[in-house]
């Protein structure tokens, strides 16, 4: 009869014999459950509740310190893919969404992290993906940053807003970090930021075409 | 009911027990806000939330606060761990006649349960919401949970605000009756980006704050500095802002909460001033007394939040040392619009007997 398989979890098995014993005295309940945790040979680096810890983020930093040349040139690529947009409708939007999806997520996978929200705000936040941010906050940090100037959750992990701040004051339109942005619609991900950002600014050159005409 | 008694400023003309009529440019029905904008200095307390499914628990531990403070705030989950919800506080608190402050985290509830919750809340009779992002769950004793983080406090701070002054939920989709809530927020002058903190302010206050509570202030010199650039935007004018401050029981609990809580700034001077006492609790004490009475003189703040965790029973003696109430006496009771219903509803379960029959019941339906 083989061994029931240890849980892996820190909580253990469902039927509670492994419920972590109740604090006394002295001592959080969260230090216990931590003591507690099934131990075993492989220990995952800087563990967090996230699981998107990485251990370098020289990539990320360097963009956040190119906020300046990033800005100018997103600002070219943007009208360029504009000029664009007779090319993507001749084709489809739906059909070229594959490719070019799989080269924005590359692309600002490699620079930001991103994480393909579909709502890019990278031009409001310094150049730094808010998306990375354990809480995923969007309108500036929260009061757990770190003396340091590290994220209260990935204590190694430079805080993303500290950061956006940061690459906001090299930007020209940096003062964009300033305005409230509306929460993350969760539908919208893993679909591509470009291609909305191009087909609305279409519809909105075609809107005031029409409107001078 | 003696004609001496003192007459209090918030109080309906047609008697004591009645719900109070609201006041033109007040969004709540609340005495906080009414406070805070005649210019009296405010004070508000936390309390601990309990592990137990007693209202007893909740009645003791808001007592103890009774006729001392403006406000009481119902934590949601604080450190990510578990507790009475802020809901289920806030609940009794109402009924009893507190006047609390709900505090809603976005780390346990989309949007879609905590637009419900407000509307709950509002009907209740909390008048006062405190929006907060939420520690991360990490910092609990449940690190395996989901954070949800839906919105962030200033999408959330929106999102009540929305409610109540448009009627609207985030969809669109009408009520029939707003939210009428004084709204909150948080914040923590002493984290980095330093520079950074004053317009943060800036922007919870464009998404909608209209009072904000801030972290504890141990370093009263950064908190000054911070108020005086929050003062050079223009910001006191636009939003109350109250301290945070509370005691610490000891040096060796005052190094656990530098090294363990998120966010709380603790200058080495106040660790040395603890350690040196013969009794530190009391020294905690009188140290928190001292920061009220620096930071009251600080233009453009309006009040405090005395957060004294285990150590509740203290807050009387606090703000009675610190003499920030002058001669005013705390509310110790907040009517609600609903009283008299449960009052009615009460005395017919208790007195009227029961003769109708189903048939009668449909009768009257139909007409």
């Amino acid at each position: 009869m083989a061994e029931k398989p240890a849980s892996t979890t820190a909580s253990g098995p469902a039927d509670g014999t492994a419920t972590p014993p109740s604090a006394s005295g002295g001592v959080t309940q969260a230090t216990i459950v931590k003591k507690t945790a099934p131990k075993s040979d492989y220990k995952p680096s800087n563990v967090s509740p996230q699981r998107r810890v990485q251990r370098s983020y020289t990539v990320r930093l360097w963009s956040v310190r190119h906020s300046r040349f990033l800005e100018w040139f997103y600002a070219r690529f943007a009208d360029a893919f504009l000029a664009l947009h007779p090319l993507w409708k001749a084709i489809g939007y739906g059909r070229v969404e594959g490719p070019v999806k799989f080269v924005e997520k590359r692309v600002k996978g490699f620079m930001f992290d991103c994480r393909m929200c579909g709502q890019c705000v990278l031009s409001s936040t310094g150049m730094s993906c808010p998306m990375n941010c354990p809480k995923q906050l969007r309108n500036g940090p929260c009061g757990g940053v770190r003396a340091n100037g590290n994220c209260e959750v990935e204590p190694d992990m430079p805080c993303v807003w500290v950061k956006a701040w940061e690459g906001s004051r090299n930007m020209r339109h940096g003062d964009a970090i300033l305005a409230v942005q509306k929460p993350v619609d969760q539908s919208l991900r893993e679909t591509s930021a470009w291609l909305r950002v191009t087909a609305l600014a279409a519809a909105e050159r075609e809107k005031a075409r029409t409107e001078a005409a | 009911m003696t004609s001496s008694r003192h007459i209090q400023p918030d109080e309906n003309p047609a008697g004591i027990d009645l719900p109070l009529d609201p006041l033109p440019g007040h969004s709540s029905l609340g005495r906080l806000e009414r406070v805070l904008k005649r210019g009296e200095f405010a004070v508000t307390a936390e309390l601990n939330p309990p592990d137990s499914a007693n209202p007893e628990d909740v009645y003791q531990r808001a007592a103890v606060f009774d006729g001392w403070v403006d406000g009481i705030n119902a934590v949601d989950a604080s450190g990510a761990n578990c507790h009475m919800s802020s809901v289920g506080i806030c609940a009794l608190l109402t009924r009893m006649g507190y006047a609390p402050i709900m505090q809603i985290a976005c780390r346990d509830k989309n949007r879609i349960a905590i637009q419900g919750d407000v509307l709950g809340a509002s009907a209740m009779g909390v008048a006062n919401i405190l929006c907060l992002t939420g520690d991360g769950v990490q910092a609990g004793d449940q690190p395996g949970a989901k954070p949800v983080f839906d919105l962030d406090c200033m999408s959330l701070l929106e999102t009540v605000r929305t409610m109540r002054d448009n009627g609207k939920f985030l969809s669109g989709r009408k009520l029939t009756t707003p939210p009428a809530v004084f709204l909150g927020a948080a914040v923590n002058p002493f984290a980095p980006p330093y520079d950074f903190r004053p317009m943060r302010l800036a922007k919870k206050i464009a998404a909608g704050a209209q009072f904000v509570q801030s972290q504890y202030c141990f370093d009263v010199a950064m908190f000054r500095t911070y108020m005086q650039r929050v003062r050079d935007l223009g910001l006191t004018e636009q939003c109350f802002v109250l301290a945070g401050v509370g005691p610490l029981a000891s040096a060796k609990t005052a190094r656990w909460i530098r090294s363990n809580v998120p966010g709380i700034h603790i200058p080495d001077a106040i660790i040395k001033r603890l350690e040196g006492a013969a009794d530190q609790k009391t020294e905690g004490k009188r140290l928190c007394i001292d920061i009220i009475n620096e930071v009251k003189e600080i233009p453009g703040v309006a009040g405090v939040h005395v957060m004294a965790y285990r150590q509740e029973e203290y807050v009387a003696e606090i703000v009675a040392e610190s003499g920030v109430l002058k001669d005013r006496r705390p509310w110790k009771r907040e009517a609600r619009h609903d009283d008299q219903v449960v009052a009615d509803r009460l005395d017919s379960i208790l007195n009227d007997e029961i003769t109708e029959q189903p048939a009668d019941r449909v009768e009257r339906a139909a007409n």
